[in-house]
């Protein structure tokens, strides 16, 4: 879209001519690179590879496979289409009966049967992205704020605010203790927003964490539960992650906590789940978005404003029938496991055999990287050089650390399960091959430590570029130094 | 502080409105030939399910696509990945083409100014957000479908102020109705951002004259920031003359220099849920020859797109001219006899009504059966008719009509069977009626009504997703 004229500003509303669409973030950006140069094993070898899309492509011959078995699923088919003119007919936003049990077993099976979900609690949305803005039409005015824990999934910053005009406040994790979650940081972003005259009406989190891949432990959900009670504030759990938690410790659901942890005093009324299919079972294309609120006044809220993205009829036939079949479900979930824990150990020991270290992880479908230390500077400017550096000479699509807001420079997001064994495969050679390029410049595992701890007694000392930049220093250049924009 | 938003404990989204509480007395009580042949005939409801297998038909003969395949190569992964928010580039080609055939070829649509959304709600809504926001309003000609309250006011903020039209002139708009609103809104101190139409019209199923188009464009010529939006979801059940002239056929028609003022104001909204009776399937469409209206609405159907399954199908069926050709004649064949039945049937009654030569439901002139010229007397009788006749249809009032009397009778979502037993029960009723008091019951009915209505509104009920 060009510049626009007067005419054109005044013509259309200023949510239409603002950039609250958020797709101005770099987050976005490597997808051109991606889009006008992608790769293909034959056709593009040479290509970016997208490691910028959280999808899961890992199971889909499970799906495919139970869809083809299964075809009085479809409304098309021969075994199907006597249902072709009922299903076609129903656009009741209560849902079919049928789907709203199956996502309700869905998401009770991806959590171990510890918890039960009611299907008349479950409203339909256009994906997560339609339910989190429907939860916060629901739950907030214009003006009003929800924290958010950093670093978090960009899509929220379009999600929750532009057309609620809702606003967010970071609340800040860090490096320091893995990025978890802490009382501390809750009570100073929410005393912050105070001072600022911001009437902060919840808090969203992520668990698992997109971009960490981590869950939150029973002691922090408990900080979090026992936080928004006092605050009286809202409290919305994305949970689209559930059942990519591939090893220990395994996943605690807010529901959990809620039938749980009894002695703790919790008015549902301020608990609210979304959730989607889109990542646990790989079809974000079929758009469909859940939210499950403890609030029956959000529930039925919620439920009106559904009508303006419910599930098409025949993707709620077709996975009414899928997430009713028990056998399927089950073996599905353990498999899916499976091979999440598989790629992941494959692409953490190639990233550990050129010394790249990731956040410990046991979920999601990607990885936090830790690449501060290829930094020319501990800036957000070096981090885009760095980054530049990742599409256009490793020619691989990351996400950096900024535009998931993280607090420090140096993180990237780099996703995993989107891809084959061979793209896995290519994608770890090149890293290598990048790497091993500039040798004298990452050190291998084992001197590690020492480096560390001399680095951090030269900072306390010297500028930092001073290190980076002195011939004489033991710490690596930052391949930045050589590299050519 | 209040623990909800102020949208979420309002009733903006208009479901207290009587529209939809009639629906609660057909579920509790629904007609079925063999198993309640006493019970409420729901004639509230618009769908088309009168072409149900020609559809059915077509599916049998393409069995790839029930497969998921495409050249007998499973495209099942593609789909199920397939987010993309400019949608699958066959889908909108075969949409713009059944649209232009829709209209007689006489205007083409590029696929690249479409924007795909979840249903005609979700794009209604959408080029609100896009054009309009709090304080400014769009003027509606009245009646009108009841739903556009919540579609276009609700989440938006924007206000629908009503260009009052009368049976003084089988409801067209007039150039002095159209003034009055503007000067009402601006009373109120609204903004006009422009006027929407629904061509052809629910619940009138008349469609718009050219003297109306002239007069509509007339309107916002000079007016540079004010849009026309033409919701065209009826467009393919015009089934008789005056044939369908769409908003995009007048702009072609336009000299440059009037065109040239307002091409990229004028916004079509369509959907499949009434041409092809897919409500389900949650199909709408936005088309805009405004560039930045396209990318920001494309932006913003990120919270509603189309399932990539269905988008699937329905490129596949919308491919087939055939097949199209085919369906568009045939559901028109349908929907004019049937029409002829409720009409003639009404006839018979006594009763008569606008005449129409679209949509699914004709415009009952019933205000010879009111005891009084009021709204009141209207709900009186429209609980006489679902209580004592058992049919459920919708009261004029409830689509914002400024003359008491009219009610709003679907006849494309029943069988021919239950229609005629419907026309029955309507000639029954006027034929035991004549000669009865006004007046007698209705104390007990108001009493009865507003409890009733007490507690429906406090209710989460179902299904007000019709038009």
């Amino acid at each position: 879209m060009g510049v626009m004229s007067k005419e054109q500003s005044q013509l259309l509303s200023k949510i239409a001519t603002g950039n609250g669409h958020g797709e101005d973030s770099p987050y976005f950006d490597g997808w051109k690179a991606y889009d006008e140069n992608p790769y293909h094993p034959t056709n593009n070898p040479h290509g970016v590879i997208q490691m910028g899309l959280a999808e899961n492509q890992l199971t889909a011959d499970l799906v495919e496979e139970w869809v083809m078995s299964n075809p009085e699923a479809s409304i098309c088919t021969p075994e199907g289409v006597t249902d072709f003119k009922a299903i076609a007919n129903f656009q009741d936003y209560h849902g079919l009966p049928e789907f709203r049990k199956g996502v309700a077993k869905f998401m009770a099976k991806s959590r171990g049967n510890r918890v039960k979900f009611e299907a008349e609690r479950i409203v339909m949305s256009g994906g997560a992205t339609g339910a989190h803005e429907v939860t916060t039409f629901c739950l907030a005015d214009p003006g009003d704020a929800f924290l958010v824990p950093t670093p978090y999934y960009p899509g929220f910053d379009r999600d929750l605010r532009w057309r609620t005009g809702v606003q967010l406040v970071p609340v800040k994790c860090e490096s320091s203790n893995n990025f978890k979650l802490t009382k501390q940081a809750l009570e100073d972003a929410y005393d912050k927003a105070r001072q600022d005259n911001i009437r902060v009406k919840g808090l969203l989190i992520t668990n698992p964490s997109n971009p960490l891949g981590t869950i939150l432990d029973r002691a922090t959900l408990r900080t979090i539960v026992k936080f928004i009670n006092d605050k009286r504030i809202h409290l919305v759990c994305d949970e689209i992650y559930a059942a990519t938690v591939f090893s220990h410790p395994g996943f605690i659901s807010i529901a959990e906590i809620l039938e749980e942890e009894t002695d703790m005093e919790c008015d549902r009324d301020l608990v609210h789940i979304v959730y989607s299919l889109s990542k646990d079972m790989g079809f974000p294309g079929f758009r469909v978005g859940i939210i499950y609120s403890y609030n029956d006044k959000v529930v039925q809220c919620a439920r009106k404003m559904s009508s303006f993205g419910l599930v098409s009829s025949q993707t709620q036939h077709l996975l009414a029938s899928m997430l009713n079949d028990d056998e399927f479900v089950g073996r599905f979930l353990a498999e899916s496991a499976k091979r999440l824990g598989e790629r992941y150990r494959v692409f953490t020991k190639g990233l550990g055999q050129v010394g790249i270290k990731c956040l410990p992880s046991n979920a999601g479908l990607f990885l936090w990287m830790d690449l501060r230390r290829l930094l020319k500077k501990a800036t957000f400017e070096a981090e885009m050089e760095l980054w530049r550096v990742i599409i256009h000479e490793v020619k691989i699509n990351v996400s950096p650390g900024a535009s998931f807001h993280c607090s420090e420079p140096g993180w990237f997001r780099v996703c995993y399960a989107n891809m084959d064994d061979e793209a896995v495969k290519v994608s770890l050679q090149r890293i290598h091959t990048f790497v091993l390029k500039n040798k004298d410049v990452v050190v291998p595992d084992k001197k590690r430590c020492w480096q560390d701890s001399l680095r951090l007694s030269l900072i306390k000392n010297r500028r930092f570029d001073d290190i980076i930049m002195s011939p004489h220093s033991p710490i690596p250049h930052s391949p930045l130094v050589n590299a050519t924009n | 502080m209040r623990l909800l938003s102020r949208k979420a404990t309002c009733n903006t989204h208009g479901q207290d409105s009587s529209y939809f509480l009639g629906w609660e007395e057909y579920e509790k009580n629904p007609y079925d030939k063999v198993k309640n042949p006493n019970g409420i005939i729901q004639m509230g409801l618009a769908e088309n399910q009168l072409s149900f297998d020609l559809l059915e038909s077509w599916l049998a003969k393409n069995p790839d696509v029930s497969g998921f395949k495409r050249d007998g190569k499973s495209i099942f992964r593609e789909l199920a990945l397939f987010q993309d928010y400019h949608g699958l580039p066959l889908f909108k080609k075969a949409l713009v083409d059944f649209m232009a055939e829709i209209r007689g070829n006489k205007v083409t649509f590029d696929p690249n100014h479409m924007v795909l959304t979840a249903g005609a709600t979700s794009a209604n809504e959408t080029l609100m957000f896009c054009v309009a926001e709090e304080g400014d309003a769009f003027l509606l000609p009245t009646p009108y479908y009841p739903g556009f309250d919540r579609d276009l006011k609700w989440r938006t903020g924007v206000e629908i102020v009503p260009i009052q039209c009368t049976s003084s002139n089988n409801f067209r708009i007039t150039e002095s109705a159209l003034e009055q609103a503007y000067q009402d809104a601006r009373k109120r101190n609204l903004r006009v951002k422009g006027v929407l139409v629904t061509n052809p019209s629910n619940p009138l199923g008349t469609t718009l004259s050219r003297n109306e188009f002239d007069l509509l464009v007339d309107f916002i010529k000079d007016k540079e920031t004010m849009h026309l939006i033409s919701d065209e979801i009826y467009s393919g059940t015009v089934f008789s003359s005056p044939s369908f002239v769409s908003v995009m056929e007048i702009l072609k028609e336009m000299t440059p220099n009037d065109a040239a003022k307002i091409w990229n104001r004028v916004h079509v909204v369509y959907s499949l849920s009434k041409d092809l009776g897919l409500p389900g399937f949650r199909v709408g469409a936005i088309y805009s020859e405004n560039d930045a209206v396209v990318a920001a609405a494309t932006k913003m159907s990120s919270f509603g797109l189309v399932s990539s399954q269905t988008q699937y199908l329905l490129a596949a069926m919308l491919s087939d001219n055939k097949f199209t050709k085919k369906y568009i004649s045939e559901n028109q064949k349908r929907l004019r006899r049937r029409q002829r039945m409720l009409v003639t049937g009404l006839q018979k009654a006594g009763i008569k009504c606008l005449k129409s030569n679209a949509g699914l439901f004709c415009w009952v002139d019933m205000r010879h059966l009111l005891c009084s010229n009021t709204f009141e007397a209207e709900m009186e009788l429209w609980k006489k008719i679902v209580y004592q006749v058992g049919l459920n249809i919708s009261p004029g009032s409830s689509c914002h009509c400024s003359e008491p009397g009219w009610f709003r009778v679907c006849f494309a979502n029943m069988s021919q069977d239950t229609l005629n037993v419907a026309m029955k029960r309507v000639k029954n009723f006027v034929t035991d009626s004549t000669g009865a008091e006004c007046g007698s019951s209705s104390a007990c009915f108001t009493k009865s009504f507003s409890n009733w209505v007490f507690r429906l509104s406090s209710r989460d009920h179902r299904a007000p997703e019709e038009r």
